[in-house]
């Protein structure tokens, strides 16, 4: 099988028109399962209570941030020395998909912050860190926006993409430095209560129902950037020749 | 030889270029200074307070004026035209942005180091915090250009970038300003600072190594 | 030896040319002609190494010019558009950096024998600020009577300059093939030089 032959666009945009609908389909049930662990089998938290089910969203979409940011840098280095014009969409067609479940880890975390500690933002080393990283997903989409060129657009987001996926550890370090330094071991996320089976694998489940999520989404998003290309690329043509 | 002839004659270059644009450098060194006047303003002026402020207040003032001077380094030269035959010459394009970054930070990064100590006694700061905040500056300070370049470099004659450039950058540079703030509430508190410190001195080395080169492939994709 | 192989040229989504192919030999120049929009400066861009191309190759003595880019940039002179002059540095300064940042040799003499030639030599202490655009055009030219390379790729040379400046490059370009250098350039009108130095090529669908 000549695996070259989907790495143009134009042969792609019919395998993830097919492939998509079957991941999020997977998805879906997966979700469905999921949340059905996390509401009815998973058992009350002795200290936290009730409100402690939100971390079956809460930790996988962290998760979810922090791999997509990676995989996004994955694609930008795959792009950068190949030059190939697909893994550069894939890259772009991630994007969003790791903003949101980065902006989910953050809304769940202040959610869960509330009943917890009181307080709807702790400056908690990892909701620091999650911060930060949309901060960087933002940058990213703001500087694909700004470049009207789709070509230096693709490249500059991914050189972009690898000098802060780079920084991501360096961050997420010094924020817990810093934590330290001004709270002590005070305020943890990590202080979940021990895990029983049922609720590791009702995260497990949640975070598969995810990754296909973003995989059939990624899918879709990345027709879209192939058709939007693909149409400037014949509108021009069209105007040149009408000329 | 040729090489170090090279070398010498952009950092010439690009140092006189400042000196004959002064008013760029002093506006750049009095934001920072009205910066960090403005925060006892805002929060008041107690002692314990100031001495649990200064450190952050200054380095986040730093922080800023050095991004407010990145735009200088690559989009004057690139409206001339002389950033093309930057290109052109026959030396590794990593070796040149390297020389532009120490130019850059001779008159962006270090007119803030010396300027600091003045600042630390506003915040009432002892001899030793303010020698602490005087290293992790020198230490600190030309990252901020190291990381800032790739940023400029990046978003190189676009409309409205200056914005961008900040989205861009300055996430980047917290993990500068938590260790280069950190080193100095430390000294105040009376803990060491070697290990913020010699943390910094640690990014510096990779950054030194890793960021003109990376600003350099930045910077060719920006003028296709 | 300068050769194009099979060049493909995109701006934006716009094709400019496809397997596009030239050669350049010793004492020859190449007029590139051609309407606005062409892809005249995107093609003199690629050749000087500053631009790369989707496809096609650009040679140097048959190597490709992205393999042993230091080694072709030191053989080359690229003069564009834009003047590359630096407003606040006085015209000799301008004149001194961009020779030093090529590592040529500096001899204060032959630069002021220079701009004697381009006719700046009185206002060699004045700022570039207050060139008008075709000194400029003349300063950035002045290069060319002192760095002896090979290549040139000069993108309107003739832009702004008046008839007495004219003939003054026209001559210097004779020079320069007649001593087996090679010229590519784009300009408005056809350069009055030798007929049997000059080869046209247009560009255009």
């Amino acid at each position: 099988m000549n695996w070259y032959k989907f790495s143009s666009p134009k042969t792609f945009y019919p395998v993830a028109g097919s492939l998509a609908p079957y991941f999020l389909g997977v998805a879906g049930a997966l979700l469905i399962l999921g949340l059905y662990i996390a509401f009815f089998l998973a058992p009350t938290d002795f200290q936290q209570g009730e409100a402690y089910r939100i971390i079956f969203v809460h930790v996988p979409a962290a998760w979810m941030s922090m791999f997509v940011y990676l995989i996004m840098a994955g694609w930008s280095v795959v792009g950068l020395s190949l030059n190939s014009k697909l893994s550069y969409m894939m890259a772009q067609a991630l994007a969003p998909t790791g903003a949101i479940f980065t902006f989910l880890a953050l809304v769940t975390g202040s959610l869960w912050g509330k009943p917890m500690w009181g307080a709807w933002w702790v400056w908690d080393a990892r909701l620091t860190s999650e911060l930060i990283l949309l901060f960087l997903y933002v940058g990213y989409m703001a500087l694909h926006s700004a470049l009207d060129d789709v070509r230096r657009a693709d490249r500059a987001t991914a050189v972009f993409a690898l000098v802060s996926a780079v920084n991501v550890p360096i961050i997420y370090f010094s924020v817990k430095w810093w934590n330290t330094l001004h709270q002590g071991a005070s305020v943890s996320l990590t202080q979940a209560p021990a895990m029983a089976k049922i609720m590791l694998m009702g995260m497990l489940i949640m975070s598969i129902s995810f990754w296909m999520y973003t995989i059939g989404v990624a899918l879709l998003r990345l027709q879209c950037i192939i058709a939007e290309r693909e149409r400037e690329i014949i509108w021009m043509n069209e105007a040149q020749r009408s000329e | 030889m040729k090489i170090a002839g090279i070398l010498q004659a952009l950092l010439w270059r690009d140092i006189k270029l400042a000196m004959r644009r002064q008013s760029d450098v002093v506006a750049t060194l009095f934001f920072f200074v009205v910066a960090v006047s403005l925060f006892p303003l805002g929060i008041g002026s107690a002692p314990s307070l100031m001495h649990a402020i200064g450190p952050g207040v200054i380095w986040v003032a730093a922080l800023l004026s050095s991004m407010l001077s990145l735009n200088r380094l690559f989009s004057s030269d690139y409206a001339d035209g002389t950033l093309e035959q930057l290109l052109l010459v026959p030396m590794p394009l990593t070796l040149i942005l390297a020389i532009k970054i120490f130019a850059h930070w001779i008159v962006a990064g270090l007119p803030l180091v010396i300027l600091a100590p003045i600042l630390g006694l506003q915040f009432d700061m002892g001899a030793k915090d303010i020698g602490i905040l005087v290293l992790s500056l020198i230490l600190g300070t030309p990252l901020l250009s190291l990381i800032g370049a790739i940023g400029a470099a990046l978003i190189l004659g676009m409309r409205g970038g200056g914005v961008l450039l900040a989205i861009l950058v300055l996430p980047l540079y917290i993990p500068v300003l938590i260790f280069g703030a950190g080193a100095v509430t430390a000294s105040v508190n009376g803990i060491s600072p070697e290990g913020a410190l010699s943390l910094i001195a640690a990014m510096l080395t990779l950054g030194v190594v890793f960021a003109p080169f990376a600003a350099a492939v930045a910077l060719r994709i920006s003028l296709e | 030896m300068l050769k194009v192989r099979a060049l493909e040229c995109r701006r934006g989504a716009s094709l400019l040319m496809s397997d596009f192919n030239m050669s350049l030999e010793a004492g020859q120049l190449i007029h590139l002609q051609g309407a606005n929009g062409t892809g005249k400066t995107s093609l003199l861009r690629i050749i000087s190494g500053l631009s790369t191309q989707e496809t096609g190759k650009v040679l140097w003595n048959d190597v490709d010019i992205r393999t042993a880019r230091e080694d072709y940039s030191s053989n080359l002179i690229y003069i564009g558009h834009q003047p590359a002059i630096k407003d606040d540095l006085t015209v000799l300064e301008n004149l001194t950096v961009s020779l030093k940042l090529n590592g040529v040799k500096v001899d204060i003499k032959r630069l002021e024998e220079a701009l004697e030639v381009v006719g700046l030599a009185r206002r060699k202490n004045l700022p570039a600020r207050v060139l008008s655009q075709g000194q400029r055009r003349r300063l950035s030219l002045a290069r060319l009577w002192l760095d002896q390379r090979p290549l040139w790729i000069l993108d309107e040379p003739f832009n702004a300059l008046d008839v007495q400046a004219n003939k003054l490059l026209e001559e210097r370009l004779d020079q320069h093939l007649v001593s087996s250098g090679m010229c590519i350039l784009t300009s408005h009108h056809t350069p009055n030089i030798d007929k049997k130095l000059l080869t046209e090529v247009s560009l255009g669908l």
